[in-house]
């Protein structure tokens, strides 16, 4: 009896066992194919010019003060943008997190559309309402009388600072707010019972308590700012320039790669380092609390002064978020002063016959099908790094396991640089990783070169840290109680997965998917790199009308720009309704 | 600790769902994804053409050559003119295509240079000026060109009752400070051509060099784009649509007829008039060729012939904004009426682009940024 009951326990065991060492397979090789092997190629390539390595550009690099500036802003101002972000996010994520009013899951929605814009587009937009002749100036010239506008923004730092934050807003607003709504509001509450002030019982109960999804968001928002392209070019003008800038300058106008590669390297290295970095604090500051369903966290605002709290945040987000859109919009409707829907006629018409004509909705089709094949793939591939790095399984099975300390030690080496290496990608320049794309994936089986498919992985790439991110704090913060206490009642550990963990984690998976579907709809770097003409996406038609004058060109940009928020909005909406296995959420 | 086994399950009861775009990574090595094949012709011949996204021409221009020659054509666009080359160069050994297409002159001295063009010397080059023709061993053959040059509003002009600009050394003057909007060279082709046109008019050495008259555009207030569209829809007064407030902008000559052509009102002039004075423009030439190691290289021949002849160059200037080099191509209504076209551009040879590209910039941006 004892012996079947055994056999029946090893092979479970070793069963599992594989499907870990699988889990493991799939991640590595994805990664190795498709960042690693690329990336060493074109490295390799760019650091032995004449077939032995030189590391000369590295001291050449260092001998030149303007790359140590170009450093050093690159890294001060993504500091700066991180704290304001998260500074004018946090309240916002909180009365996402604790209120209920009318319009919630909308302006959510449209808090996130900046995310996908195209910089040039944003920049149109920001002109729009901060311009010389934009909505403010002309605003406070007529109000208060000035001669010239009194706002000038235009190639300064403040209007980086303030692009970032219109960028990177939601990604607080979604990952800090979805954890926050699940946190049991008793803690403060007895806090505030026992005699703290409503400030102290932040700061003492809620705030660590949330500071794991805090560093989860900043952590994103710094590295998006410290590789930041287009805003520091287009918006900042040419007097700044950040790494990924220079790379790029140096990569596309001089063909200078080694010059490149040892910024992309530095970049790389930095990246990495400040990962390891974040991984090692974030393993010891989550805590495993106690979840409530949204249900009973949120609430209708009640009283004058929480209508006003909750009313002061929305403003600042149709402020900062928001009236920049409705410009665009609004612009795209106006044609010699009147309302016309001419540009939106002309998406739908070739009148010159042209060959690479897209109707728009074959762009709005391509779009979205990349856009859901990489929220597949990433969501699968970021479930299994997230349990993969959650680790606490694993750990149990190596104690009960036993075997050589050389084993145990390797797998825990392989789990913690999983952690930094999957963020990576986020860290590395698109044009050298393009390039890379082209040295190394030239050769079946792997001629990728030039297949679609090579923009859903590129996509991918830059996605899956975004699920990791969302959903590894909402996996960590499981009481194991919780688990133990399904298994003892007799669940099967499918059951255990399905009743606890996937409810618990559900709201983070659906966090994680609209960030792949947002990065995929909005990436043009990799996509403009590879794609091939016949299947042009939603911002490869905006930026082909913003290349040629003319009114009707420029028109229909702004026209299909409002047709990409359109279809975003619309996918945001619709992810966030979706209910995996039509479960109760949190 | 079984919870990893069934996360597992569920994703790959996922990634079967999500169909093609999942196979490839769950087993990258043994299931390539398919190579997507394009639709080949009888004798399965098929020309692939390199180029930047700006290139473009009407479907039965194409349609014509393929038709022609019983072949397929696949257009691969890569970025911009730099990025593309930049791809052709790392990729010699084992192209991208057969065909390269876009080159200018201030990219050709990296692309011979580097040694990506085998010799083509096509029969249609007899309906083309030899002014066009840059390299003598025709391992690349002109096909296009256009002037860069600056572009005012002419109704912000006259209801200011101030002459427009008519060289390059009035922008230095106080009347027009705070008018003019260029891109940086650094980082957009116009905005190179741009620093070359000055380069080549006020040279490198003397009392007053290139350099000086920069530093006279910065004093005065002279703004810098980082490429042509916000230089053009944001800065420039009439692109803008009047949210800018610079009436000059560095643009092309061929601008004017283009913001006829698309403009739902119909007019009389041009909205925009172009400074063409000896001197004040940029000429770009563009180049194709046929790359080394080409699967198909007597396609790609066949293909240079067909980019040289009547038909493909005629479908050039409403497509592209910019000149065919064959004489014999005639213009579209709209340029023959609003095109004006400069006299005495400047040419640099593009050897000396090449050599003092890098240095030139930085110069620039020492004396301009600061």
């Amino acid at each position: 009896m004892s012996r079947r009951a055994n056999e029946g326990r090893v092979d479970l065991s070793t069963l599992s066992r594989l499907a870990r060492l699988l889990i493991y397979a799939v991640l590595f090789a994805f990664l190795i194919l498709f960042y690693f092997y690329p990336l060493t190629s074109i490295l390799s390539l760019s650091f032995t010019p004449e077939g032995n390595v030189s590391l000369e550009p590295f001291t050449e690099l260092f001998g030149r003060p303007r790359y140590l500036r170009v450093l050093w802003f690159t890294i001060w101002q993504a500091a700066l943008s991180t704290l304001l972000t998260v500074a004018l996010a946090l309240p916002g994520s909180y009365i996402f997190a604790r209120y209920d009013f009318p319009g919630k899951s909308l302006i959510r929605a449209l808090t996130t559309v900046p995310f996908v814009l195209p910089t040039m587009v944003v920049s149109l937009a920001f002109t729009a309402v901060l311009g010389p002749r934009g909505l403010v100036n002309m605003a406070l010239m007529r109000v208060l009388g000035f001669q010239e506008p009194p706002l000038n923004l235009q190639h300064t730092v403040a209007i980086i600072l303030l692009a970032h934050v219109f960028y990177n807003y939601t990604l607080v607003l979604r990952i800090v707010g979805s954890y926050w709504s699940n946190l049991n509001p008793r803690l403060e509450e007895a806090a505030r019972m026992l005699g703290a002030s409503r400030w102290e019982a932040f700061r003492q109960v809620t705030l660590p308590l949330l500071v794991p999804s805090i560093a989860a968001a900043s952590i994103l928002v710094f590295i998006f700012d410290f590789t930041s392209f287009g805003v520091i070019l287009v918006l900042g003008g040419p007097r700044f320039a950040t790494l990924e800038v220079a790379i790029y300058r140096q990569t596309v106008h001089y063909l200078n790669l080694p010059l490149a590669a040892s910024l992309s390297v530095i970049q790389i290295l930095f990246t990495f380092a400040l990962m390891t970095v974040y991984t090692r604090l974030q393993a010891t500051m989550t805590l495993p609390v106690e979840l409530r369903s949204r249900r009973a966290t949120q609430r209708r605002p009640r009283g004058w002064r929480e209508w006003i709290w909750v009313g002061g945040n929305l403003a600042l987000m149709v402020v900062l978020l928001i009236a920049p859109l409705v410009a665009l919009v609004q612009r795209s409707l106006t044609l010699g002063g009147g309302l016309s829907f001419t540009f939106y006629r002309e998406l739908f018409r070739n009148p010159r016959g042209s060959v690479f004509y897209v109707p728009p909705a074959a762009a709005v089709r391509n779009s979205v099908t990349f856009a859901l094949a990489t929220v597949g793939l990433a969501v699968v591939l970021g479930l299994m790094a997230a349990s993969m790095l959650d680790g606490r399984s694993t750990r149990v099975d190596v104690q009960e396991s036993g075997d050589g300390s050389l084993l145990k030690t390797l797998w825990r080496g392989l789990r913690q640089l999983l952690d930094p290496v999957l963020m990576l990608p986020l860290g590395t320049s698109a044009v050298t990783l393009g390039l890379g794309y082209i040295v190394a994936l030239d050769e079946p089986p792997l001629n990728l070169r030039t297949s679609p498919v090579l923009v859903i992985l590129a996509h991918t790439l830059v996605a899956l840290p975004f699920v990791v991110r969302s959903v590894l704090p909402a996996l960590r913060s499981i009481q194991p109680q919780l688990r133990e206490a399904a298994s003892v009642l007799g669940a099967s550990p499918w059951r255990v997965w399905r009743e606890v963990d996937l409810p618990i984690v559900a709201r983070a998976v659906v966090v994680g998917a609209v960030f792949a579907f947002t990065v995929s709809m909005g990436e043009f770097g990799a996509t403009s790199l590879i794609a091939r003409p016949e299947r042009p996406t939603m911002p490869v038609a905006i930026f082909r009308f913003l290349g040629r004058p003319g009114t009707i060109n420029y028109g229909q940009a702004l026209a299909m720009s409002t047709l990409l928020m359109l279809v975003c909005t619309a996918g945001f909406l619709v992810i966030e309704r979706f209910r995996v296995g039509g479960l109760r959420e949190f | 600790m079984k919870r990893i086994m069934f996360l597992l399950i569920v994703s790959l009861l996922l990634l079967t769902a999500c169909g093609p775009a999942g196979t490839p990574t769950e087993e990258p090595t043994a299931t390539p994804p398919p190579e997507p094949t394009p639709t080949e012709s009888a004798d399965g011949q098929t020309v692939r053409i390199m180029t930047h996204d700006s290139f473009d021409i009407s479907e039965e221009v194409i349609t014509a050559f393929e038709s022609e020659q019983n072949a397929t054509v696949e257009i691969l666009k890569a970025g911009d003119a730099g990025v593309v080359l930049n791809q052709a160069i790392l990729s010699k050994d084992n192209p991208l295509a057969d065909v390269l297409y876009g080159v200018d002159n201030t990219l050709l001295g990296r692309a011979l240079e580097e040694d990506i063009f085998q010799v083509y010397e096509s029969p249609l080059l007899d309906e083309i000026p030899d002014r066009f023709e840059l390299d003598e061993q025709h391992r690349v053959s002109p096909v296009d060109y256009g002037d860069v040059c600056l572009n005012y509003h002419k109704a912000w002009f006259e209801s200011e009752g101030l002459e427009p600009p008519s060289n390059l050394e009035d922008l230095t003057e106080p009347n027009y400070a705070g008018l003019t909007v260029v891109e940086n060279p650094a980082t957009s082709s116009p905005g190179l051509a741009f620093m070359l046109a000055t380069i080549g008019n006020f040279g490198e050495d003397g009392d007053y060099t290139w350099l000086d008259y920069w530093n006279e555009l910065s004093d005065n207030d002279v703004l810098i784009t980082q490429g042509w569209s916000e230089a053009y829809y944001e800065q420039f007064t009439y692109g803008s649509g009047g949210s800018g407030d610079r009436p000059i902008v560095v643009s092309y000559a061929s601008s004017p007829p283009v913001e006829v052509h698309f403009s739902e009102e119909p007019f009389e002039e041009a909205p925009t008039g172009v400074v063409v004075g000896d001197g004040s423009c940029f000429r770009q030439i563009e180049f194709v060729g046929v790359l080394k190691n080409a699967q198909n290289p007597e396609l790609a021949k066949a293909w240079i012939d067909f980019m040289l002849g009547e038909q493909f160059q005629e479908d050039i200037p409403l497509h592209m904004f910019v000149f065919p080099t064959n004489e014999n191509a005639d213009l579209p209504q709209v340029f023959v009426e609003f095109a004006v076209t400069p006299e005495n551009p400047i040419l640099i040879d593009y050897g000396r682009i090449q050599e003092n590209r890098e240095a030139w910039v930085d110069d620039w941006a020492d004396q301009v940024l600061q």
